[in-house]
């Protein structure tokens, strides 16, 4: 479970987020929808400690993850807004990396994975051969390579075709099926008929409806 | 490729494999081109170039390594594999070292290669180019650690280029200090083990404090 309690957050000495309160339960996915420029990625950074929170505290199973940092990420897959993936390696390299440097790596061969995303025949070309939305089902292979339990992913479906959103869909299903949770940006409210999605909107001062 | 530590070295070592231009040729090719301009400014003298060789090989050398440094952290910064890196449950102390130690292999370890045949071209004797080779495999690898210092506070800096220069010249002072005065000491027939046990200790310091303080910087740098 990841609660956040009074989050304040400031990017250039200007503040986006505002005492901002929200919870997200096993079994559950956040779909996070609100205006450009409003926080939304800037939320999902100071989640995952990558932007400096003023205030507040995020806790995870009710422990602030400051006090155990190495555990929180070992449940974390966090994929932003870059996909995180080198241009000039192929996408079983990619994954081989992540999957060494994160934990709790599932014992699916990477091959399959990327099988199962479509994009097995790619799987040896170099990532910059790759379009925008095949790169992102790269990243999103992370999703696979790792069993974490949080997903904090910014804008996963941008850039995906049908096919390979229900493919994502899958795996979100599966994830949530297991008692995993996230938070996942959007622009627009969750499209698929899914169980556990959760629709909130941020309000530009870090308002959360 | 089984520990963090090694995939983050072979990856970045596979990376500057496949893209050789980028920055591990310019480094050698820098240092060699500015040895041989001094060789040839020296109007073949000798004399003058077996005085002056010592010097202009650690100089080179030194800014030879400090080329490549801008990109160490940026291009990951860049592409949000740095983000991975930071959001990974393994210490990012120990992939900031494997990211140093793919930064030496690639950009220090083919200057101490060159170093011999520069030494040659220079007309040194051969205790000297020994000596000399001796004082750079030892510095080399804390140019890398220092320099991954300094690119580490500029992560987010646009065109860092002076400022990265600024940040990491002056911290290499004192190696460039202690391996010039081994070279002279040996020169005038005087021991210089000390000189060297000093430049290993440097060595020792540097790889134990300086992959915390470059993780800690990068923290702050890239979160901000």
């Amino acid at each position: 479970m990841l609660e956040v309690r009074n989050l304040v957050v400031e990017r250039d000495s200007r503040i986006v987020l505002q005492n901002l309160n929200l919870s997200v339960a096993n079994s559950e996915m956040m779909n996070l929808t609100g205006a450009n420029g409003v926080g939304k990625t800037t939320l999902l950074r100071a989640l995952c400690g990558l932007v400096q929170l003023e205030e507040g505290e995020v806790l995870w199973n009710g422990v602030p993850v400051q006090n155990d940092l190495p555990e929180f990420y070992s449940n974390l897959i966090f994929i932003g807004h870059e996909n995180g993936i080198k241009g000039e390696l192929t996408p079983l390299e990619n994954l081989q990396v992540d999957r060494l440097i994160q934990s709790n790596s599932s014992k699916i061969e990477i091959r399959e994975i990327l099988e199962s995303l479509g994009i097995g025949k790619l799987a040896d070309k170099p990532c910059h051969f790759l379009s925008a939305g095949q790169k992102r089902l790269v990243a999103l292979g992370r999703l696979v390579v790792s069993s974490a339990k949080l997903w904090l992913l910014d804008e996963p479906m941008a850039a995906l075709d049908v096919r390979a959103q229900k493919c994502f869909l899958e795996i979100l299903n599966r994830h949530l099926n297991s008692g995993g949770l996230g938070i996942a940006t959007s622009h627009q409210p969750f499209a698929w008929k899914q169980t556990g999605i959760v629709e909130k909107h941020l309000e530009p001062g870090g308002v959360l409806k | 490729m089984s520990s963090p530590f090694m995939a983050i070295l072979v990856r970045d070592l596979t990376l500057v494999g496949r893209n050789p231009g980028e920055h591990a040729t310019t480094t050698i090719i820098f240092f060699v081109v500015v040895t041989t301009l001094f060789a040839f400014a020296g109007n073949a003298d000798l004399s003058l170039l077996q005085i002056i060789g010592p010097t202009v090989i650690w100089v080179a050398a030194l800014l030879a390594a400090m080329l490549s440094l801008e990109g160490l952290f940026k291009t990951d910064f860049g592409d949000g594999t740095l983000d991975q890196m930071l959001t990974s449950p393994c210490p990012l102390s120990m992939l900031v070292s494997a990211k140093v130690a793919a930064h030496w292999i690639t950009t220090g370890l083919p200057l101490v290669i060159v170093c011999p045949f520069m030494g040659i071209l220079m007309g040194l004797d051969f205790e000297l180019i020994l000596i000399l080779t001796a004082t750079l495999g030892l510095s080399t690898p804390v140019f890398s650690l220092i320099g991954a210092f300094g690119a580490s506070l500029v992560v987010a800096h646009k065109k860092p280029g002076v400022l990265l220069s600024l940040l990491t010249l002056p911290l290499c002072v004192p190696i460039l200090i202690y391996s010039a005065s081994a070279v002279n000491a040996a020169a005038a027939g005087l021991p210089i083990t000390g000189h060297l046990s000093l430049l290993a200790g440097f060595f020792v310091l540097s790889i134990t404090i300086l992959p915390f303080a470059t993780a800690g910087a990068i923290r702050i740098t890239a979160g901000s």
